[in-house]
């Protein structure tokens, strides 16, 4: 993928990457793209800097637009039966598995890692969404339940989506970062606008191909490739954006963010201090952040 | 492009002549210049293009909800549900008075009493009552049913009656029956502004809505309408077009002018403001004005008030932050 010739001398067909919008691969409503280089790597291996393909430069409109398609799909996803969001989840670690060789390559020139230490990252995403597609009928027997009550009551509290999620996917780790932020999301009946990682958008990219088909209804993510900062304005200040994970935010930009997402009281997830070991045990934090807990009172035999 | 549609020896006084019979209307009518559809197409396309920013984009968002006839004609509609339209657009965005109101509120004529009341007890007299009636909207009913409706609907505290042609005769060829239907509903609206619904869907063809909108104007329209909202082709950028063009001839032929009302299937601010540029760069200035032109709409207020809030607080709102119809 990253020579224009292969050694036959035949042409390449060269890939044109597209954002994802309500089920739909559109270009940036802006027209512009950005150059995508290949990463440098510990082993200096050859390539560094090398142009990969051109990402579409989303704009503002684009996220607006993408927020509008998540809303709309967020009623049928979060009614969805846990159990079919199981079945989908899986079925999407199911479409991954037959396209690992694209996705390690993708990932081997993004992140600039060896053959095998790609190819370990692209497994261990796929076995990230398994496992969270696992959690999406066991998450409420977890965090929901009976609570005991002074009174003659039933009094169960359930765990209900936050609403439209504003993912910011980390910006190094390009395919496994990226699931461990997304998958979390989805599995609780949330829909997501994931902003890419600004350098290695590529592999967020392809993903989205496989969302696609994975019986994944349109719109319920939405995948944004451009520069980090400008798209996670207006997502942050968005008044119809219920939460934001601000794992790709660096520097000043996550506290900045965090203020403009005080305007409606989103729920934001910050991001760690250090850059974390994606391939460590996620635990339950990043699906119980974007809950909401329903309790009900109910008359004993009544 | 002005079509210029009017034939050039058609000067002031000397249309009503060419309603005498059936025949002179139809000698008329057909010889209007025929519409060239691809260049109707492609001119109401190029001008959905222009780009409306800022200062210029808050006085058209502030303009088209001041032009909207706010509409429920729902067979399950209740005087509760009218009630709360009424209280709507009396006050589209009760976190900001600053949004002007609507100019009417449209409903079936038996709910014309209750939105007059509730206008009135909202402190809203001027935003109009608007109604439809005979037999809206297939208009299958006979002559004295479609009066009597009428009346009922000015009765009740109409300020506007929106009528549908029988567009069975229409498309027959009966052109003096249409004629007369409409100049006999004029007759019973008294003092209420008629408005002539042509169900452009229903017409078929863009000559056919040249000729429906010389028919209704020289009938005594003082408004034309596209449609009833009740089938699949809605307002659409051409055929309003169309109607603008119309009236605006109309007017240099005889001097009066009527009003344009695009009604179904304008859903957003973007879709309102090209048609805001339709009628500037079609009618002219003068028409841009609720007494001239009209929205039928329901949803597109929403999406008006989202963007005005998105204009005055610098970020993007969200359904939340409007009512729910």
């Amino acid at each position: 993928m990253s020579t224009p010739e292969t050694s036959r001398g035949r042409l390449a067909v060269l890939k044109t990457y597209k954002l994802y919008v309500g089920g739909k691969f559109p270009r940036s409503e802006s027209g512009r793209v950005y150059e995508v280089t290949a990463a440098t790597s510990a082993a200096g291996a050859a390539g560094k800097g090398q142009w990969l393909a051109n990402a579409p430069l989303a704009s503002r409109k684009d996220a607006r637009d993408a927020v509008v398609a998540a809303r709309k799909a967020f009623g049928g996803w979060s009614g969805a039966t846990a159990y079919n969001r199981g079945q989908v989840l899986y079925r999407v670690a199911e479409m991954l598995e037959g396209r690992r060789q694209q996705f390690a390559a993708e990932v081997t020139a993004a992140e600039g890692l060896s053959k095998a230490k790609a190819q370990a990252a692209v497994d261990a995403a796929i076995d990230r969404w398994v496992w969270y597609a696992g959690w999406s009928d066991k998450l409420a027997q977890v965090v929901g339940g009976a609570n005991p009550v002074a009174g003659p009551f039933f009094n169960l509290s359930t765990p209900e989506p936050t609403g439209v999620v504003a993912v910011l996917a980390p910006q190094r780790s390009s395919l496994l970062g990226l699931v461990s932020v997304l998958a979390p999301v989805l599995v609780s009946g949330n829909t997501a606008v994931v902003v890419t990682s600004r350098n290695a958008p590529l592999p967020a990219l392809s993903l989205a191909e496989v969302l696609a088909t994975s019986d994944l209804p349109g719109g319920v993510v939405n995948v944004l490739s451009g520069d980090t900062a400008e798209l996670a304005r207006p997502l942050a200040a968005h008044a119809d954006v219920q939460a934001v994970d601000l794992a790709g935010a660096e520097g000043g930009l996550a506290a900045e963010l965090e203020a403009a997402a005080a305007e409606n009281l989103k729920r934001v997830l910050r991001p760690a201090a250090q850059d974390p070991d994606w391939s460590a045990q996620p635990g339950l934090e990043r699906m119980t952040a974007f809950l909401e807990t329903k309790t009900v009172w109910h008359p004993v035999g009544a | 492009m002005p079509t210029d549609a009017a034939p050039r020896d058609a000067g002031r006084g000397t249309l009503p002549d060419v309603t005498s019979s059936n025949a002179a209307l139809r000698r008329f009518l057909h010889g209007l210049p025929g519409v060239d559809a691809v260049g109707l197409e492609a001119r109401a396309a190029a001008l959905g293009t222009r780009s409306i920013k800022t200062s210029a984009k808050a006085y058209a968002l502030d303009l088209a909800i001041s032009m909207i006839d706010l509409t429920t004609l729902e067979g399950a509609d209740t005087p509760g549900k009218v009630r709360s339209l009424c209280a709507k657009g009396a006050s589209p965005d009760p976190s900001d008075r600053t949004a002007p109101r609507v100019a009417a509120i449209c409903v079936y004529p038996d709910m014309a009493a209750t939105a007059r009341r509730a206008l009135d007890d909202a402190g809203a007299g001027e935003i109009h009552v608007a109604s439809v009636a005979t037999a809206f909207p297939a208009g299958r009913a006979a002559l004295s049913v479609k009066l009597a409706d009428t009346r009922e609907a000015v009765a009740a505290g109409a300020d506007e009656i929106d009528m549908v042609i029988d567009r069975g005769a229409f498309l027959a060829g009966r052109y003096l029956r249409v004629f007369e239907e409409i100049r006999e509903v004029r007759q019973a609206c008294g003092d209420a502004h008629l408005k002539v619904i042509f169900e452009n869907g229903e017409l078929a063809t863009y000559d056919n809505i040249r000729r429906a909108s010389w028919l209704a104007m020289l009938a005594g329209a003082d408004f034309i309408k596209t449609s009833t909202g009740k089938v699949a082709v809605n307002a659409t950028p051409p055929n309003t077009l169309l109607m603008l063009e119309a009236v605006r001839d109309f007017r240099a032929a005889t001097g009066r002018q009527v009003g344009v009302k695009p009604a179904g299937g304008v859903r957003t601010a973007k879709d309102a403001v090209k048609y805001l540029v339709l009628v500037n760069e079609t009618a002219g200035g003068d028409w841009l004005s609720p007494d001239w032109f009209r929205f039928g709409a329901s949803s597109l207020l929403n999406d008006l008030l989202m963007q005005r809030q998105k204009l005055t607080t610098g970020h993007y709102s969200g359904p939340d932050y409007v009512t729910v119809d």
